[in-house]
């Protein structure tokens, strides 16, 4: 196989013309824009009228795709999963983002944010995590780069994943504790946002996944949109085909999913499944399954589906898998749902577990509980047995250790 | 008839004060007892808070406040319910600060109207942008007389200042330093320098300052050099559940001690 990262006929930005795109306010379709107090303006217009400059540039592309072959390990490769296809049906393709260094795809982002910080001058990184994963990446990005960093990360979140805390620690990064509120995700963006109010000078937020004000989502999709750059080339290469006929993605922000799409969003034979948490089931009260049992509302500067009360006030939801466990979904998202251009699939907990030891047991990887989602999604399917389907495998399962022993289903 | 807004600003030989409170805290049924302690009180402009889940402007003490007002059972038909006398506890400016979610959510057509209905004078949504307002909001807030406030900061540039101003709003918020609300004071040569120079810009719109300002001090600094100031979460800390008309009178007593005249 010879696909390189650096190859030029996948450039960051895509300049074609696209029917699912971002328009200058930074909407797609009625999701999106930059709700921010005021306080923000400077720091996210900064952004705004840099990020795309900067992100195209040929130094920044080379310094950028270099550290993701070199240091990342991409490209990552697509495996034709035997013995899932032949239980499903369908040639089924993992995208083993598993496979990445610190385990998940949120690397892409953190490394990409982080080199863009340095050219923006910036000095410090601050960034939020929930399940701690993008507080990995994004430590071991400052770690890399020599940027102090610190991660914010709701009280009961450090409890749940207490390893990703002191991973966090050794790589030099300073977690603070985010009590307001519910004390989760939600919360520790609130407080990072909020830090980065009171240090607007020398600071960047390293947002871990397609969400907050314009041009956040739009900003971290064309990081993580190396994905499906390189299912493309390795589609080619391995079926003569750059597009498969699904690609199927957990969606929790929806960054991985984003990254998945990106480059089939206007290809309309593709078709596109996002997966959604509805952890207890969609009925229970007790879901994070966003587009199914939200409405439309404001949170942490965009506009987007929401888990949300009569009055606006935003839920808690909930999920056993901590990273799909977000009241929102970025905006892309909301849109591909409102627009009927993605399919969206609800998975309890119970299905995501079964999912996740049926790959184990079968393939020999231990997903992510997040990325089990993804997987248990195929069961809602009758693929053709031509059929090519692409799953982002997002990330692995050794942070998810205690929670396959606690549910004791294998 | 002048507005009530318009009223205020023409008094221009004394200081004046906006104060800030959620409602629905320290318990549910406080909102109108606060009102009517702040009608008797030496306090030019009320704002009322409506509590929002994920305040993401708002430093440790509002957020508390905003969470004891929800877990109370506060809610906007619960906040609407409560002013329907307003105009009879006070005849002073109110307005209604709160979040962009919970206008959108229960409409914002549905909650213009009401807060005509009750009498209230404007609106502050911080994480409104002006893009956003002209689109969606400026013809409802017209359509129910209410006036917008834009928050500006010191790093807010000279362009976008005039355009706020263009707007029409009720006043100008002015932002004292790059905080979140309830920081520290403190001698700042930055927040003097930023006064003085949005003075120079002679706007149309009125400018009252907040966020951070907690006693007699810095209050009377901040009017020499604006219209006002804006008080929200010393007066929040400064309520006494179980004395609260007295904690108010108590507090802005000593906030704005008797007769102090604008200084020249
Ligand atoms: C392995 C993995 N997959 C998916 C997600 C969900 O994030 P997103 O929807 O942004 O891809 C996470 C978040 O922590 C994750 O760790």
């Amino acid at each position: 196989m010879n696909i390189s990262v650096l190859d030029t006929r996948y450039t960051l930005v895509n300049t074609k013309e696209m029917e699912i795109k971002i328009d200058e306010n930074g909407y797609y379709g009625e999701f999106g824009g930059a709700y921010i107090p005021e306080l923000l303006h400077p720091n996210i217009e900064e952004l705004k009228n840099n990020y795309l400059k900067i992100s195209a540039d040929p130094e920044f592309q080379e310094e950028f795709k270099a550290l993701l072959k070199d240091y990342v390990g991409r490209p990552t490769p697509l495996y034709l999963a035997k013995r899932l296809s032949a239980k499903h049906g369908a040639k089924i393709y993992l995208k083993r983002e598993d496979l990445n260094h610190t385990g998940a795809h949120k690397i892409n982002n953190a490394i990409g944010q982080a080199l863009l910080a340095k050219r923006l001058g910036k000095k410090k990184i601050i960034a939020e995590t929930g399940a701690g994963q993008h507080g990995v990446a994004t430590a071991t990005a400052c770690a890399l780069l020599d940027l102090p960093c610190k991660v914010f990360m709701g009280v009961k979140d450090m409890e749940r994943q207490k390893p990703n805390v002191e991973r966090m620690r050794i790589l030099g990064a300073e977690v603070i504790p985010a009590t307001s509120g519910s004390k989760t995700l939600k919360d520790a963006t609130n407080e990072a946002m909020r830090f980065w109010i009171n240090n607007p000078d020398d600071t960047h937020y390293i947002i871990g996944s397609v969400v907050g004000p314009h041009p956040f989502p739009d900003m971290v999709t064309r990081f993580q949109s190396v994905i499906s750059e390189e299912m493309m080339a390795q589609l080619q290469e391995q079926e003569g085909t750059n597009a498969p006929d699904y690609v199927v993605a957990c969606v929790g922000g929806g960054s991985n999913a984003a990254g998945a799409f990106y480059h089939y969003l206007n290809n309309e034979k593709v078709k596109l499944v996002a997966v959604e948490a509805a952890g207890h089931g969609l009925d229970s009260g007790e879901t994070a399954a966003t587009t199914a049992r939200g409405s439309s509302g404001v949170l942490h500067g965009f506009k987007t589906l929401l888990m949300q009360s009569e009055d606006g006030q935003v839920t808690e939801p909930y999920s056993i898998s901590a990273g799909l466990d977000y009241p929102g979904i970025g905006p892309l998202h909301a849109h591909l749902y409102a627009s009927k251009r993605g399919i969206f699939k609800y998975v309890t907990d119970k299905e995501a577990m079964d999912a996740g030891v049926e790959l184990s047991k079968l393939e020999g990887i231990i997903p992510a509980v997040e990325t089990a989602h993804a997987l248990a999604a195929l069961d809602q399917f009758e693929f053709k047995k031509d059929d090519i389907v692409v799953i982002n495998l997002s990330g692995r399962g050794d942070k998810d250790l205690q929670t396959y022993i606690n549910f004791g289903n294998y | 008839m002048t507005n009530r807004i318009e009223q205020i600003f023409q008094e221009k030989d004394r200081e004046k004060l906006t104060i800030y409170f959620t409602a629905g805290h320290p318990k549910l049924e406080d909102t109108t007892i606060i009102l009517k302690a702040l009608d008797k009180a030496d306090v030019d402009i009320i704002e009322i808070g409506m509590p929002y889940s994920d305040p993401l402007a708002d430093g440790p003490t509002i957020q508390q406040s905003s969470m004891k007002a929800l877990a109370n059972g506060m809610n906007l038909d619960k906040l609407f319910e409560q002013l329907a006398d307003l105009r009879k506890l006070t005849d002073k400016p109110v307005f209604i600060m709160g979040y962009c979610n919970n206008v959108l959510k229960y409409g914002t057509e549905k909650f213009c109207k009401r807060c005509a209905e009750v009498g209230i004078d404007g609106l502050i949504l911080p994480d409104m942008p002006m893009h956003e307002f002209k689109l969606q909001f400026k013809p409802i807030f017209e359509k129910y007389k209410l006036k917008n406030v834009f928050l500006i900061t010191p790093k807010t540039s000279e362009e976008r200042i005039r355009e706020v101003d263009a707007q029409e709003g009720g006043f100008i918020y002015m932002v004292s330093s790059s905080s979140t609300t309830g920081g520290s004071w403190g001698d700042s040569p930055e927040r003097l320098d930023y006064l003085k120079r949005i003075q120079k810009m002679n706007l149309k719109t009125p400018r009252m300052v907040g966020f951070g300002i907690s006693d007699h001090e810095a209050l009377s600094m901040v009017n020499q050099y604006a219209d006002g100031g804006i008080i929200g979460s010393a007066f929040i800390k400064a309520l006494d559940e179980n004395d609260l008309e007295r904690s108010v009178e108590r507090f802005i007593g000593k906030i704005k001690p008797p007769s102090p005249k604008k200084a020249p």
